[in-house]
């Protein structure tokens, strides 16, 4: 026993010593993956040593110490303790250091998720988490196994912005298509109680779409979700599903989710009365998939919608007829909602309370501005850049052995 | 109001500038509006048609109408009608729809169909007798005329069915495109009785192939007959071609399937419903053949003119009268809701399209309707992108609005690169899926 211990001391001066240039940490590296199983068997002792390494200098060996330190059973007051020496750690290390080892890292990071969600503080793990995700990536573009784990964090503690910072990267470079699934699906979650529902939009028919041989929970929840967040943002859903869609998905997802696309039937016919049975007849379904307060909003977006149409034929319109119209109850409930929609943007109108009318106006977009310009101008240069991407990709792959082995049979 | 000129660029018959709608005081400018449309006189109408369809379209009429004495007096004709025939299973038909109403002269007549029964049996007799022989013979002539007069000798007794089988089975044994022609022509007779409009569509082209030069007469048939079949296929544009290029020889010699008055009838409400006013003018108003037609049917021709004029109460006005009358006729029967409305809704956008704002209250006049039923029509017109406009329901006025197209334009190469953006994206990503599935089978293989 105390032979191995010995060995530990010698491989602490080890970490001391070849610490230093990239060299040496490769020479570290190997040797730390040699002595994997002599940690695993001092797992329990190693925790004094760690104060004897500075988490910045020497990330490497402290990451292998650590790893082994907590692959034991910890015990709850163990645990908070943990917590903040793993936040510590992961604040404190170097990020080319930890990339050498990436599985290593990701276990200790899993692990720490585990333990913050026994403590149920998710907040805790909110900056840790970027700090790791950030740490971890190859480059912006990359989505690794902590991904979803960190929007799981923001998504309890109800910390949406650090979520949404992250969100905003475009991501091109998967490790594991489950971490995808759960990303994407979080993803959408976040930007739904954020009210950004085109990104959400968008997520959520990247899990849809994504090609997998069987079906998952996450994408029938994610299924149910995209259908109530197009009827709220695009005011129509389309049961076909695109040519690059999985066939399993396409056959069976409907399955799954029959009164969301009953739902989208009765909106599709515009009839508010209907709409609301439809809700009504399946509440407790809504209700036990959290659904509720989607659909609530699915339905008074259709109230937004109708007015909308009214929009593109009337010019001015009496408050009275506008409440007819829409099946609403008064004239004083339709004011509430024109001008709700006035003060969101999504209409230009100017109401006059004398005579009860509600005058309909262009939309003052004149696209002459500065600004207008430049948002032309980024555009086109997102789209240069995709294309580029694209034609790389497209190369690289005519490239590729394996790609070329299998169209040449 | 702004009052312009109609901007079309044709002729208009009268030369004062009329304020769309407006009432004239004084009568003697307009046309005095020829109110017909009174009950159908069934005699007269009767008498336009001859042989199967005859019965047809005075069943038709019995069937359709509503009143018990009109009811009767088409009972009666079709009656007398039938007894001039062979065709017992009619008889026997009629005869339990007169009901014993029209006293013992309409009863049934047993005698008289039984005897007509036994002739038939006979005549069949003997004309499977002269069939087999000719086929013996191999006579290609006798063959076909053997067939022939079996495909009348049925169709007379009513087995249509029958009846064109065996016309069709002289189609091996014509010789000439004469008896080709004959064939088609008696095959589309046949057709449109049982109602089967696609076979008159494909030997009305068969007919139309033939190598010979048809007379006229024959062309005008066919045409009218293809108009026919297109406008049981609701096609109503390509019919009122068809009955427009009918040439005016077709005068009487078709009474067995269609009467001069109906090609005008036909042909002028289909292109009324369905051309734009170039064409309304070139081909209807403008077409010497077509208004010989035209003068048979005086109604119709008034209307065509008044909505050609933009005097749409007075257009309306002859199709609310004749509509009653339409209802009975046996083609038109199903498609008279449609092309009325077809009608209307292009008086409705030909009406407000020369203007940049139109008052409501003389819009409603001129069309003789209220403001609120004729706010909801051009609100149902406006969403279907018929009329360009916006409605002031304030004030009431129809406002004329043209995209802008710059604007429009704007948004949508906005539109469009996000929505490639965001394609691409998800192209890629999944593509980097696909990837990875691939090398982790490649690997596990491995």
């Amino acid at each position: 026993m105390n032979l191995n211990m010995n060995s530990v001391e010698t491989l602490v001066a080890q970490i001391h010593g070849l610490s230093g240039s990239i060299s040496d940490i490769n020479q570290l590296h190997s040797l730390l993956k040699q002595s994997e199983d002599l940690f695993q068997s001092e797992s329990t002792r190693l925790a004094p040593l760690l104060t004897e390494l500075d988490p910045f200098m020497h990330s490497l060996g402290y990451l292998y110490i650590l790893d082994a330190c907590t692959s034991a059973p910890i015990s709850k007051e163990q645990a908070s303790e943990l917590v903040l020496s793993i936040a510590r750690f992961i604040n404190l290390c170097a990020a080319e250091q930890i990339r050498l080892a990436p599985d290593k890292f990701t276990s200790v990071c899993k692990r720490f998720k585990d333990q913050v969600m026994l403590l149920e503080d998710p907040m805790q793990g909110v900056a840790p988490m970027l700090t790791a995700i950030r740490k971890l990536q190859l480059s912006s573009e990359h989505l690794t196994t902590l991904h979803p784990d960190f929007l799981l964090f923001c998504l309890l503690a109800k910390c949406y912005k650090p979520g949404l910072s992250i969100l905003e990267d475009d991501i091109f470079d998967v490790d594991q298509p489950r971490d995808f699934f759960l990303y994407c699906y979080y993803g959408g979650m976040i930007c739904i109680g954020q009210k950004k529902f085109s990104k959400a939009l968008e997520l959520l028919h990247n899990v849809v779409t994504a090609p997998m041989s069987i079906l998952n929970a996450i994408v029938v929840e994610a299924y149910k979700k995209y259908i109530l967040v197009s009827l709220i943002h695009v005011g129509q859903f389309s049961i076909s599903f695109p040519k690059y869609t999985s066939s399993v998905a396409q056959r069976n997802l409907k399955n799954f989710s029959q009164p969301y696309l009953e739902l989208a039937n009765s909106y599709g016919a515009g009839k508010i009365s209907e709409l609301e049975l439809c809700v009504q007849a399946h509440n407790e379904k809504f209700e036990f998939d959290k659904n509720l307060g989607l659909v609530k909003q699915v339905v008074s977006c259709m109230y937004k919608r109708n007015i909308q149409r009214l929009t593109q034929t009337y010019l001015t319109l009496s408050l009275q007829d506008i409440a007819n119209t829409v099946q609403l109850n008064s004239a004083k409930e339709a004011e509430m909602h024109v001008l709700q929609m006035i003060q969101d943007g999504e209409i230009y109108a100017t109401i006059n309370q004398k005579d009860g009318m509600v005058r309909f106006l262009e939309d003052p977009e004149q696209y002459k501005t500065c600004e207008m310009i430049e948002r032309i101008d980024s555009s086109i240069q997102r789209i240069m850049m995709l294309s580029r991407k694209l034609t790389d990709m497209d190369e690289q792959l005519s490239c590729d052995p394996l790609y070329l082995a299998k169209v040449s049979l | 109001m702004d009052a312009e000129d109609e901007a079309t660029g044709h002729m208009i018959e009268e030369e004062e500038i009329y304020v769309n709608g407006g009432e004239d005081g004084d009568e003697s400018k307009r046309h005095r509006p020829i109110i017909s449309g009174e009950q159908l006189d069934i005699e007269a109408y009767a008498a336009l048609y001859t042989g199967r369809t005859k019965i047809s379209r005075l069943l038709f009429i019995a069937e359709k109408c509503g009143n018990a004495s009109m009811q009767l007096d088409a009972l009666r004709m079709a009656y007398d009608e039938i007894k001039k025939g062979e065709n017992t299973q009619l008889f026997r038909e009629v005869v339990a729809k007169i009901d014993g109403r029209l006293g013992p002269n309409y009863g049934p007549d047993n005698a008289w169909a039984d005897a007509v029964d036994r002739r038939a049996e006979l005549r069949k007799e003997k004309l499977e007798n002269e069939l087999n022989a000719y086929r013996t013979n191999l006579i290609k002539e006798s063959i076909r005329m053997g067939y022939n007069d079996f495909g009348d000798f049925y169709f007379a007794h009513g087995q249509l069915g029958d009846a064109f089988k065996n016309y069709v089975r002289t189609r091996d044994y014509c010789t000439t495109s004469k008896h080709i022609v004959h064939m088609c022509l008696n095959a589309i007779l046949v057709s449109i009785e049982m109602g089967q409009f696609t076979h008159v569509t494909s030997y009305v082209s068969k007919a139309e192939q033939s190598q010979d030069a048809l007379d006229s007469i024959t062309i005008a048939k066919l045409r009218c007959t293809a108009g026919l079949a297109l406008l049981e296929g609701k096609k109503y544009k390509l019919a009122a071609r068809k009955f427009l290029e009918t040439g005016p020889d077709l005068g009487n010699s078709y009474t067995e399937v269609i009467a001069p008055q109906d090609v005008a009838t036909y042909g002028g409400l289909c292109a009324l419903a369905s051309f734009d006013r170039a064409e309304l003018k070139s081909k209807v108003i403008d077409n010497i053949n077509f208004r010989n037609f035209l003068e048979l049917v005086p109604e119709i021709r008034e209307l065509i003119n008044d909505f050609y004029t933009s005097h749409y109460a007075s257009c309306l006005e002859y199709l609310g009268n004749l509509k009653a009358n339409l209802l009975l006729d046996i083609h038109l029967h199903d498609h008279v809701e449609t092309l009325y409305e077809q009608i209307r809704n292009k008086a409705l956008i030909q009406y407000t399209h020369p203007f940049v704002s139109v008052d409501l209250h003389m819009m409603a006049n001129a069309f003789n309707t209220s403001v609120s039923s004729l706010e909801k029509e051009l609100e149902a017109l406006i969403t279907n992108n018929q009329i360009q406009a916006r409605i002031d329901s304030h004030n009431k006025i129809l406002y004329a609005r043209h995209a802008d197209q710059r604007n429009t334009t704007f948004q949508r190469v906005l539109q469009t690169g996000c929505e490639f953006d965001r394609e691409v994206r998800s192209m890629l990503l999944r593509a980097n899926l696909i990837k990875h599935e691939f090398n982790l089978k490649a690997s596990r293989k491995h």
